[in-house]
């Protein structure tokens, strides 16, 4: 028999078992509390959590377009202000909408700077079409876009680094997350949504299905990352970086290994050199962020 | 009050009236006229608004769909490229059902690219799910806003409206214009009451996805909608016409069709020069008429039948073409279509694209070459060019 849930993100959707995604937007309500209005791209989270008549979500919820969240949120914004509410307006996006397709209504959004918050579930590609790749793609990984092969070693190109850019825009509060440190990420989008003008988070959400891996190991995977530097969980308040998980870090791969979506650098031999060029991504990263213990 | 007034600045003083909670916009010629008047009554507290300054049309509707979401009145205008840079938000707004009003100020599309006037624009949008009313003068043009957010917001409605006028020809030109109070206003269009809205005290979900066994009933809810806008637009029409002494009550308007032979059919501010050029015919012996078509969508096809009961020939005069189409013009179609089984000849005349000139000896010109059986045609080819 199914158990009342007092979740506001409920049981029964659609997603896959062990993914990212969902655990994300369960813990992401649990920052905002009842009183919040999300607005959602297309993508994973929105199929997997509305198929009419049915939705798993216990807050208002509405989705228009793949690419316009941002610009949703900026006229439920006005028109809550004007009306004197006070729900918080919150942005739940994949990293396709997020890194691609929806930037230029982002960028609009945070320069006219609506009190909102924009949080980037970023699963690392474009996963509710069949994982092709997107600006959040990470070097080397493998996509259904992106194909290893004779001559290529997967994704060419390093992920896009969305936060410095709306760091840029002068966003006041700026933050990286995993599901992997769930209550770190809680406190991010309690800070967020509680912090005056547009800011933005960026989630770690490891995907079974587009990353290849069993569904049992998602938060073992989120915490690889962490440890391995290629995802740093960090704070940037008005433009500066206040605070960044410092971790004992393992060799890249350690997390490499464990998706298939770099499995053609181990097999049928090891390309040293591909992930020695990974290993230097994560080294700048603690360099960067200054985040070896 | 009766003024001379720019008609882009009739339509902001308009919009003032209309009270609307949020205006988002983005500049393109035509419709900037319209928008910078509106921004400086905000600026001066004549409208308690927000007005957003957005980074694209895309962007300007969507924030629309936003705030409309939330419970509140929202306006847009715009023009050719930027309607169809939204093209994605309007199928959105009117599959979510928010009555939301935009101003377009009829203008060709490229390439190449024109910055003058045809309807290419909004008939493009013709299956949108938005209702289409056209306006032949400043007035018009003025009071069809007031009514489009009435019907809009009908609950028997919930869709999205564009009121449509020719770029410059009607935006850029001074006119007589009456333009009501406030307290007039506020009589006859009642504050915004969202049928449904995003609330925390009373959570939904709009805009889900809907699989194979619901979809076609939301597109077959859509279409009845639009038959009810069409009911709609006469009943608040009629009342319009109570309140302001103006009637738009019917979505057909005839002129001298009572013992007219060939019948003009045509949209938009080119409906002025025809009467005039109908009335010289007429001072001729040609019993010609007009049936000027303020609705466009829903596409008014009883009234229709009745106005152009008894003709011998229907030309069709339109600012647009459906490439590749057996009569060249998308209302043609539709005119033929309502008259099958009545044995009328319907010609469509493709005339004045991208801001070419139309005179009255083109509409006599047209006339004639109706009753000579000719027409599915592009009208005024400059024949040394091609």
């Amino acid at each position: 028999m199914a158990e009342k849930t007092c979740e506001l993100m409920d049981c029964g959707h659609r997603a896959c078992g062990g993914c990212g995604p969902a655990i994300a937007a369960k813990l992401i309500l649990k920052g905002t509390g009842e009183n919040a209005i999300v607005v959602a791209s297309t993508g994973c989270m929105e199929v997997f959590s509305t198929p009419y008549p049915e939705t798993a979500w216990k807050v208002p919820w509405i989705h228009s377009l793949f690419e316009n969240a941002s610009a949703v949120a900026s006229g439920i914004e006005s028109s809550l202000r004007r009306q004197g509410r006070d729900e918080k307006v919150v942005c739940i996006c994949g990293d396709g909408a997020t890194f691609d397709i929806g930037m230029i209504c982002i960028s609009g959004a945070f320069e006219r700077g609506h009190d909102f918050t924009y949080i980037c579930y970023d699963n690392e590609a474009y996963m509710n079409t069949g994982i092709q790749r997107s600006g959040a793609t990470p070097y080397d990984a493998s996509t259904t876009t992106s194909p290893a092969g004779k001559r290529s070693f997967g994704n060419s190109r390093p992920k896009k680094d969305m936060p410095q850019i709306l760091a840029a825009h002068g966003a006041p509060y700026v933050a990286t997350a995993s599901i992997a440190y769930p209550n770190d990420l809680v406190k991010k989008v309690e800070k967020a949504v509680n912090t005056e003008g547009p800011c933005y988070l960026q989630v770690h959400t490891p995907c079974c299905t587009g990353w290849g891996f069993d569904g049992s190991k998602t938060m073992e995977i989120g915490k690889m990352a962490i440890e391995s530097g290629l995802w740093v969980n960090f704070e940037m308040e008005n433009g500066d970086i206040s605070k960044a998980k410092k971790v004992k870090r393992k060799p890249v791969d350690d997390y490499l290994k464990m998706q298939k979506r770099f499995a053609h650098l181990f097999k049928p031999a090891i390309n040293s050199e591909e992930i020695a060029k990974i290993q230097t991504i994560a080294d700048t990263n603690a360099m960067e962020y200054g985040i070896d213990l | 009050m009766m003024q001379i007034m720019e008609g882009s600045h009739a339509i902001s003083e308009i919009v003032k009236l209309c009270r609307p909670d949020l205006i988002s916009a983005y500049p393109i010629t035509p419709q900037t006229h319209i928008v910078e008047r509106l921004a400086e009554i905000v600026a001066d507290g004549d409208l308690d608004a927000d007005y957003l300054t957005v980074d694209s049309e895309f962007s300007a509707l969507s924030a629309c769909v936003g705030a409309s979401a939330a419970g509140s009145r929202v306006y847009s205008a715009t023009s050719s490229q930027g309607l169809i840079l939204m093209s994605e938000v309007c199928f959105n707004a009117s599959g979510m059902r928010l009555p939301i009003v935009m101003s377009i100020a009829n203008r060709a599309l490229g390439a190449p690219l024109s910055i003058w006037n045809d309807q290419q624009d909004s008939i493009s949008m013709r299956d949108s799910g938005w209702f289409q009313l056209y306006a032949e003068d400043v007035q018009e043009m003025a009071d069809l806003h007031i009514l489009a957010y009435r019907a809009a917001e009908d609950h028997d409605v919930l869709l999205p409206a564009f009121v449509c006028f020719d770029g410059f020809i009607l935006s850029h030109t001074y006119e007589p214009v009456d333009i009501p109070t406030q307290e007039e206003t506020d009589a006859f269009l009642p504050p915004f009451r969202p049928y449904q809205r995003l609330d925390a005290n009373n959570p939904i979900s709009m805009g889900m996805y809907a699989t194979p066994d619901y979809y076609h009933e939301f597109r077959y809810e859509m279409d009845q909608a639009m038959i009810r806008a069409g009911e709609s637009l006469k009943k608040y029409g009629a009342e319009f016409a109570e309140y302001f002494g103006r009637d738009y009550s019917s979505p057909v308007e005839s002129y001298r069709m009572d013992d007219a032979d060939i019948a003009i059919v045509a949209l938009g501010s080119i409906c002025g020069t025809i009467k005039d050029a109908i009335d010289e015919m007429r001072e001729s012996g040609q019993k010609v008429g007009l049936a000027k078509i303020r609705t466009f969508r829903p596409f008014p096809r009883d009234e229709i039948i009745s106005a152009l009961n008894g003709v011998s020939e229907v030309a069709v005069l339109e600012k647009n073409i459906s490439f590749g189409s057996a009569m060249k013009g998308a209302v043609g179609l539709e005119i033929k279509e309502a008259l099958d089984n009545k044995g009328i000849p319907v010609f469509s005349f493709v005339a004045g694209l991208g801001g070419r000139d139309l005179r009255k000896k083109d509409i006599k010109n047209i006339a004639g070459l109706a009753r000579d059986g000719k027409g599915d045609i592009f009208y005024g080819l400059r024949e040394e060019l091609l």
